[in-house]
């Protein structure tokens, strides 16, 4: 036991230390291996288009709502058509869409493009603010200089 | 003239928060000004009581001529949820903090007689400092009593999705927490600043924490449920931003709960039972900040100001950063408390401050990381569930594994071979819960199965402690009936709130592996199958609300031809803000619910109607609301323990 140090508060720390040590070596463990798959990058269609996402990448698409593209299908699933000002992308979403979900309006779909390139959502994020725009998806726009405030009418690109 | 008046009163308050600082720093020295900086606590809490009570009654009547009224009220809307609108916007939220926080400096004043003069003028005098940051930025940034130049006819009407018992009551609950925290922060920095923090200082600080984490509990848990039935999503916790940030304090809470114990009773782990202190009420207003900034994407937040982000993270840096500085100049002289062994009840406590502590930093960097991703790589991104259930679930696990041998583990030098004796039957019940449920219910799921049996063990483990304590079964009956009344309430608390922590794994891991799902468009008389069920649409009609119209489906729940229930979902249309909302309709089967969407109205393939009919069979669901439930009475029942309230000595 050579290494065990004599002092008594010396002794105190490498105690403390070996019992920290490897829960936060397991936490930082955990939260790369966790961090690998659970990333979701953000992107308008325009910018999925032009970064080639992989199908089956789990990813967020953002953009306005086309007006027009909703179509309810019986069987419960929905289809419609996130545009931002270059590109339009389709999503295809199973389940009920959120109260606040209208056609022109800014909404945030979580999920992946199926083979074909359909987005296929798993969830469908539009908020409780009625003036809500995400921001993600207000940045973006601002980029491509969509952005005119609230209110005003944006142009679409061709489905 | 009241809304002027409270306006007036708000900034009287603000004044005397000043004056509660000075008064009370300078208090410490000179006697006879601690009873002036009392005065001024109590009188501040009176200020912005006034300003709230005046908030209130513009909400009652409906004075569209106050901004906030007229943003977030309307005439037709039930008193309930008028009152309520009151803290439903930003700027009454914040109003609602500065009530409360200012309340806990005025109870310190008027009910901290056993306090030590010094340490309770300094107290006073910290609550006043952040009682003067957090009322400034209500009176010059956010005032909810400003008037409008032009008043409306009608209001805009509160959000309809905030319309709700359960929403209602989450603000004040949730707050009661996060700002109880200030309280045990300003102990803290009041002790750091004496430069003393004994076992005594532990006893005084820790009833305060307790109420706090009870009522944070509460409020975290009334969110949640919330969400489940309001949202109509049928999940129950999502890792939002915004329900993160509502968790760490609650973590970091639970790890000082503990570690204030060992400081109480041994005098060990003091500085760190003061880190922890300051740490608490800096993920409270961290998570003050996150919820009302914008900073991050989250499903339920505040409509978002980023100037208004800027000054609260100020208000956050000024305050914790000059905490934490003074904790780095003075904790190295705090005297180190009693040794303990590396197997004794000290270490226990030990090992799970530090697993909740690793766990509060996986949640906070989950929360933050899309924010350091952007910055850094510049490409907004987010962090979904998979990461919090892997980091968060093994961390708490293990901690949920050494549970119940703490309470059952001597202090100072113990005996993990006889607490492991004594837990024998609980380990035998949880591992045949365990396969019990992994033999039964299909489809089979060994992961959750587990979950099932660590939820089994806590709650076994829990009352192997009461049989221990009161020799059941080894003893005769009236020998363990007088053990049994003449436990403390202390007691009673941990163990109903580790059993209650217990009833919460159990629903959580059930629920979450077993729940069934099922949607699809029905016309009348159309059938959809859930699991056991087959639910049917009767009939579909139109209601009158009181602010709202909507269409009310008749659907009924059969379990092989024998009729189980009639739920009535609602899908309402409030003209106010234009929006519709669904009110879903939950089924109680036992602990399980069967939950009930009627989505909207579309075309069915025959021409005629059809509604969307989303249903899920969550079992055991209940016990994730009972849980929480447990763990919040049992911090109350150790609150109302005789030792918190008169032990604390009075000292010449």
């Amino acid at each position: 036991m050579t290494f065990w140090p004599k002092s008594r508060t010396a002794r105190r720390r490498l105690t403390i230390l070996l019992a920290v040590a490897p829960v936060l070596a397991l936490a930082a463990g955990l939260t790369l291996w966790g961090l690998r798959d659970s990333i979701s990058l953000f992107y308008t269609p325009a910018q999925a288009r032009a970064a080639h996402v992989a199908p089956g990448r789990a990813v967020q698409l953002g953009g306005l709502v086309l007006p027009g593209s909703v179509v309810k299908h019986p069987d419960g699933r929905v289809a419609f058509a996130i545009a931002d000002k270059q590109e339009t992308a389709r999503v295809s979403y199973q389940g009920d869409l959120p109260d606040l979900f209208r056609e022109g309006q800014g909404v945030v779909a979580e999920g992946s493009f199926d083979a074909a390139g359909v987005f296929q959502a798993k969830r469908v994020l539009a908020k409780h603010d009625e003036k809500y725009m995400p921001r993600e998806v207000a940045d973006a726009l601002k980029k491509q200089g969509e952005w005119r405030g609230d209110g005003a009418a944006p142009a679409y690109g061709k489905p | 003239m009241t809304v002027e008046l409270g306006a007036f009163a708000l900034t009287l308050a603000l004044a005397l928060s000043l004056a509660q600082a000075a008064l009370g720093f300078a208090g410490a020295r000179r006697p006879s000004l601690a009873g002036a900086g009392e005065g001024a606590a109590i009188g501040a809490f009176a200020g912005v009581a006034a300003a709230f009570a005046a908030l209130v009654a513009a909400f009652v009547v409906s004075d569209f001529s106050v901004t906030n009224v007229a943003a977030n009220s309307h005439t037709a809307k039930p008193l309930l949820y008028k009152v309520a609108g009151a803290w439903g916007s930003h700027e009454g939220s914040m109003l609602l903090w500065c009530l409360i926080l200012t309340g806990f400096g005025a109870a310190v004043a008027a009910f901290g007689r056993g306090l030590p003069a010094g340490l309770k003028s300094r107290a006073l005098g910290v609550q006043g400092l952040l009682g003067l940051l957090f009322l400034a930025y209500t009176v010059f940034a956010s005032n909810p009593l400003a008037r409008l130049a032009g008043p409306p006819i009608e209001g805009r009407s509160l959000n309809p999705l905030l319309q709700d018992p359960a929403l209602a009551f989450h603000p004040p609950f949730l707050y009661l927490g996060y700002v109880g925290f200030s309280v045990v922060f300003s102990f803290a920095v009041a002790a750091l600043v004496e430069g003393r923090v004994d076992a005594a200082w532990a006893r005084w600080a820790r009833p305060w924490t307790l109420a706090a984490w009870s009522f944070l509990t509460v409020g975290i848990a009334l969110g949640s449920f919330w969400a489940y039935y309001e949202l109509g999503w049928g999940g129950w916790w999502f890792w939002d931003p915004v329900e993160n940030a509502s968790f760490m304090p609650w973590l970091i809470g639970a790890a000082l709960l503990h570690s204030a114990v060992v400081t109480e009773k041994r005098g060990a782990l003091s500085g760190w039972t003061v880190f922890l202190a300051l740490a608490a009420f800096t993920f409270s207003m961290l998570g003050a900040f996150l919820v009302r900034s914008g900073v991050l994407t989250s499903v339920h937040a505040f409509a978002v100001d980023p100037t208004r982000g800027v000054l609260l993270l100020s208000i956050l840096g000024l305050s914790s950063g000059a905490a934490f500085a003074l904790f780095a100049w003075r904790a190295p002289a705090l005297a180190p408390g009693g040794v303990f062994a590396p197997a004794s009840r000290e270490s226990l406590i030990v090992l799970n401050n530090i697993l909740l502590t690793a766990a509060t930093g996986a949640v906070m960097f989950g929360t933050l990381y899309p924010l350091i991703y952007e910055a850094v790589a510049g490409a907004p991104i987010t962090v979904g569930p998979p990461y919090f259930n892997l980091v968060f679930g093994v961390l708490m696990g293990l901690a949920m594994l050494a549970l119940p041998f703490g309470p059952l583990t001597a202090w100072k030098r113990g005996d993990l071979a006889a607490s492991a004796d004594r837990l024998k039957l609980a380990a035998a019940v949880a591992v045949l819960v365990g396969f019990i449920v992994f033999a039964l219910v299909s489809p089979r799921k060994a992961l959750a199965s587990g979950g099932v049996a660590l939820g089994a063990w806590v709650i076994a483990g829990a009352l192997a402690e009461v049989a221990e304590r009161t020799r059941a079964f080894k003893a005769p009956w009236p020998e363990v009936r007088r053990r049994l009344t003449g436990l403390p309430r202390g007691a009673w608390g941990m163990t109903l709130a580790h059993a209650g922590l217990g009833v919460f794994i159990l629903g959580a891991c059930y629920e979450t592996a077993w729940k069934v799902e099922a949607a699809e468009a029905l016309s009348l008389g159309g059938q959809l199958r859930l699991g056991a069920f087959e639910l049917t649409l009767k009939d579909v009609g139109t209601v009158d609300g009181p602010n709202y119209l909507a269409e009310r489906g008749r659907i009924t729940v059969t379990r092989a031809g024998r009729p189980v229930c009639a739920p009535e979902p609602e899908r309402r249309f409030y003209p106010a803000g234009k929006q519709s909302t669904s009110e879903v309709a939950l089924c109680n089967l036992g602990v399980s619910q069967i939950y009930v969407v009627l989505g909207e109205r579309r075309a069915s393939p025959d021409g005629g109607p059809a509604w969307l009919v989303r249903s899920y069979f969550n079992p055991w669901v209940q016990l994730i609301y009972l849980g929480p439930l447990l763990m919040a009475l049992g911090g109350l029942l150790s609150l109302s323990d005789r030792r918190l309230r008169f032990a604390v000595g009075r000292k010449p």
